[in-house]
């Protein structure tokens, strides 16, 4: 037997999914898509976000059941909405949006759902030795006691895991599971991956990102739009066969066209400030916007990018320090200050700051100017300037959406941020914070934010782009810096610094020089 | 002055204040286990004036004295089942559904009261429980007559008390029903049904308000008469806060509750007409305003309390 591609079938498949097709009303979100796992592999599932493979894999598991097609797991069907059958038969799951309970301790976390629900006691002292057992196995290191709420991202990810595995799973699926890990905690999954598919589990990595699809996946299976569109070994692929199968075209990187460095438009000099949100704030940072240019910020997250992203948001003041904006030292300042001053914000976290969920669009594209001549009269908002206006931008920036009355939270994540940028660039900013302005968007979607950064730029806009992606930074920015616990490295111009000087930078080698 | 210090050292007091804890102690408890698994449970005082009721009314009409509880108990799981099946499944606002129930519960009550009994004038009695002394314990100065002389429903409030703690920390039981109140996908991602969980929980929940209610009937009097639960629920669900949503904390602001309602009363007696006896009773709910806002600011409650789930919604 042979499947399309006449990649021989060399092992037993520990995992058939066999003609899926899943409608959600007129969308066809899978269009029968089959799929076979074999022991001891890596099967990464390549497409862009909405091409399908949450759902494929949320029908494998039972949280969806599907419209058509069958899933066999070790030779025997799963029914079909149930993920206790998908337990028992050995698929373990850890999602893009960790299933944790926050006040709870990572043993309970893990423990939960195993022993019998009637049994008088809970076996405490048996679910501990085990989780040691798994976690020194396979390099996941955790403290059983400590509480969810305080760990990182990457130890949640660990807890994940290890539920698991600690219902014997020996297929695993990982939903994006690197969205929100950072390079060093991503090359310690890899290494668990490793360590896993070396012991006979079987792993479906599901990705949008090409690098990490390469490097740890033994065969890509690609979805656009709900169809297969391909299948590759590993090995005899390239990125841009991959890039092509994925998104349907090649897509070129953005030309960076040669700017004259403009008049300073923002200047902080030795700014001190209190941390916003976490731990770390500014210690002494200095920094320079100028028209027409990119500054990118690397550094690994909570190093103080959110503080400082703060601080040019109007949120957060600065204790000490100067802070001029186009050369004018700063007195009041407060949110509604910086937009008045021409600073346009991308934030951080599109669900939770830069949008209101249950809001419309036409509502969400007024919120930083409900107050303007434009969109409001004697205190009265005018509603048909501003649908006008959402109608303009839903044009302008290719939003998909059912209409300007469609509630911002059914956007997918990239026309999200599609809107938030089209707020942020229409009224001509002179200042723009992009803050992490791609995290978690596909390939195409990314090259749009890109492309409109670069627009901004060559109209004589200051862009500060705050990024954990290293690729980003280098493609865009004309200076780099980069900050370690709130201190920031004086900036370096394009190609200055290599990759290499980056990332020890980042780790906080030579930032006492600095 | 030292009038009012001295009550704190008569046995009486606190016989007092621990038969006023008895019926908060069944309610809390139930409210607790239900807000554990995210359900807020506003139909309370109607459960409880329900439960007043059937227990009650089992034994007026020739039932023993503890199948008076547990009829009380079953009347409260279904009245809990009702308010699950409203708010779990079906994800209906849980204050509009416990205000409700409260309704409800409280008017069919005094329907039913009315239909049973309608040629009463005054309040039917029973032979309610007695105090039941330990010996030996129950000798001890203070201690003795508060905790071990009285009545065998007063044990049974403690005893639960050991229960839900034991059911909610160290089984696996509990910890489904705490994770379901923390994070239900969490427990659907472990194979364990959501809805099975919150209704099941609100169930027992309910049961214990309704067993509180009936010791009002059944222990601290002996009738059933209109207005005796008198916002007891509302009490309880204070509580709760007050207790961080922990067995252990929520038993002591109970009987510390209590003990402000029994030192009020008593301190009217000593201050005479000095001082109007509407400040008395409003003391303990002061106190109660000032503990909540010592000790609840800090309590972390459950992360998807009055947050319906409903599966493969995105």
């Amino acid at each position: 037997m042979t499947v399309a591609t006449g990649i021989p079938m060399t092992a037993t498949p520990v995992l058939h999914l066999h003609n899926i097709t899943k409608r959600f009303g007129p969308l066809v979100a899978n269009d029968a898509i089959s799929l076979e796992l074999r022991r001891g592999e890596v099967v990464a599932l390549l497409g862009e976000n909405g091409a399908g493979k949450t759902t494929l894999m949320n029908i494998l598991f039972g949280h969806y059941v599907a419209d058509e097609g069958t899933v066999e797991a070790f030779g025997k069907a799963l029914p079909p909405g149930d993920p206790r059958a998908a337990l028992e038969a050995g698929v373990g799951m850890v999602h893009q949006h960790f299933t944790l309970a926050d006040n709870m301790t990572v043993l309970e976390n893990i423990a939960l759902g195993t022993q019998s629900s009637w049994s008088p006691r809970f076996d405490r002292a048996t679910a501990l030795a085990r989780i040691r057992t798994l976690a020194a196995d396979f390099g996941l290191a955790v403290e059983p006691d400590q509480t969810v709420a305080n760990l990182t991202v990457g130890e949640r990810q660990r807890v994940e895991i290890l539920k698991a595995l600690y219902r014997d799973a020996r297929v695993l699926i990982l939903d994006e599971p690197t969205a929100v890990l950072t390079p060093i905690e991503t090359e310690a999954l890899f290494a668990t991956l490793k360590k896993l598919v070396a012991s006979g589990l079987s792993v479906i990595f599901i990705s949008h990102k090409l690098n990490e699809v390469l490097a740890i996946s033994d065969r890509v299976l690609v979805l656009r739009a709900g169809r297969l569109s391909g299948e590759r070994e590993t090995k005899g692929t390239t990125r841009q066969e991959l890039a092509a199968l994925m998104i349907g075209q090649e897509i070129a990187p953005p030309a960076i066209a040669e700017t004259a460095p403009g008049p300073i438009l923002l200047e902080c000099e030795a700014v001190c400030a209190p941390p916003a949100s976490g731990p770390v704030g500014l210690d002494g940072v200095s920094l320079t916007l100028r028209g027409g240019e990119i500054v990118g910020l690397a550094g690994v997250s909570g190093n103080g990018q959110t503080t400082l992203a703060a601080l040019l948001s109007g949120i957060h003041r600065p204790r000490s320090g100067r802070f001029r904006i186009a050369g004018e030292a700063v007195e009041a300042w407060s949110p509604a200050i910086a937009l008045q001053a021409g600073v346009a914000r991308i934030p951080e976290d599109r669900h939770a700051v830069g949008t209101i969920g249950d809001m419309s669009v036409t509502e969400n594209v007024i919120a930083e100017r409900y107050r303007s001549p434009r969109f409001s009269r004697h205190g009265f908002l005018d509603w048909a300037a501003a649908r006008g206006f959402a109608e303009e931008l839903i044009r302008d920036y290719d939003v998909k959406c059912p209409s300007p009355e469609a509630r911002v939270r059914l956007l997918s994540g990239g026309n999200m941020q599609k809107l938030i940028l089209g707020r942020a660039l229409d009224p001509d900013p002179k200042i723009i914070l992009a803050n992490q302005p791609t995290r978690g968007l596909d390939v195409g979607a990314i090259a749009y934010v890109h492309r409109r950064l670069l627009e901004a730029r060559a109209r004589g806009a200051a862009v500060l782009l705050i990024s954990e992606d290293l690729d980003e930074i280098l493609t865009l920015s004309d200076h780099v810096c980069v900050m370690f616990k709130g201190r920031l490295s004086p900036p370096s111009a394009r190609g200055e610094r290599s990759v290499r000087d980056l990332a020890e930078l980042m780790a906080g080698h030579g930032m006492e020089a600095a | 002055m030292i009038e009012a210090l001295e009550i704190l050292f008569t046995a009486s007091f606190w016989v007092a204040a621990i038969r006023i804890a008895s019926p908060l102690i069944f309610a809390t408890m139930g409210e607790l286990i239900c807000e554990r698994a995210g359900v807020l449970n506003l139909g309370i005082e109607g459960i409880m004036v329900a439960g007043a009721f059937t227990g009650w009314f089992t034994v007026y009409a020739g039932g023993d004295l503890w199948t008076g509880i547990a009829v009380a108990a079953a009347t409260g799981a279904a009245f809990g089942l009702l308010h699950g099946t409203l708010t779990v499944p079906l994800g209906l606002s849980q204050h509009v559904v416990g205000i409700g129930i409260t309704l409800l519960a409280t008017s069919l009550t005094y329907f039913t009261y009315r239909l049973a009994l309608p040629e009463v004038t005054s309040p039917p009695k029973i032979d309610s429980f007695q105090p039941l002394e330990i010996p030996l314990l129950s000798d001890i100065p203070l201690v003795g007559p508060a905790l071990f002389a009285q009545t065998p429903f007063t044990y049974l409030a403690f005893a639960t008390v050991a229960v839900v703690g034991w059911v909610l920390y160290r089984t696996p039981l509990g910890l489904a029903v705490r994770a379901v109140g923390e994070n239900p996908a969490a427990v659907e991602a472990q194979g364990i049904g959501v809805t099975a969980t919150r209704i099941g929980a609100v169930m027992a929940g309910s049961a214990l308000m309704a067993v509180g209610g009936a010791f009002l009937t059944m222990s601290a009097f002996n009738s059933f008469f209109f207005e005796m639960v008198n916002g007891r629920g509302w009490i309880c669900i204070a509580l709760v806060v007050f207790g961080s949503w922990r067995p252990g904390k929520a038993l002591l602001g109970a009987v510390l509750f209590a003990a402000f309602d029994a030192y009020q009363v008593r301190l009217q007696q000593v201050t005479g007409g000095v001082i109007p006896y509407q400040l008395f009773l409003m003391l303990p709910y002061v106190l109660s305003i000032l503990a909540l806002i010592l000790v609840a600011r800090r309590a972390t409650y459950p992360k998807a309390l009055m947050i319906p789930y409903q599966k493969g919604e995105r």
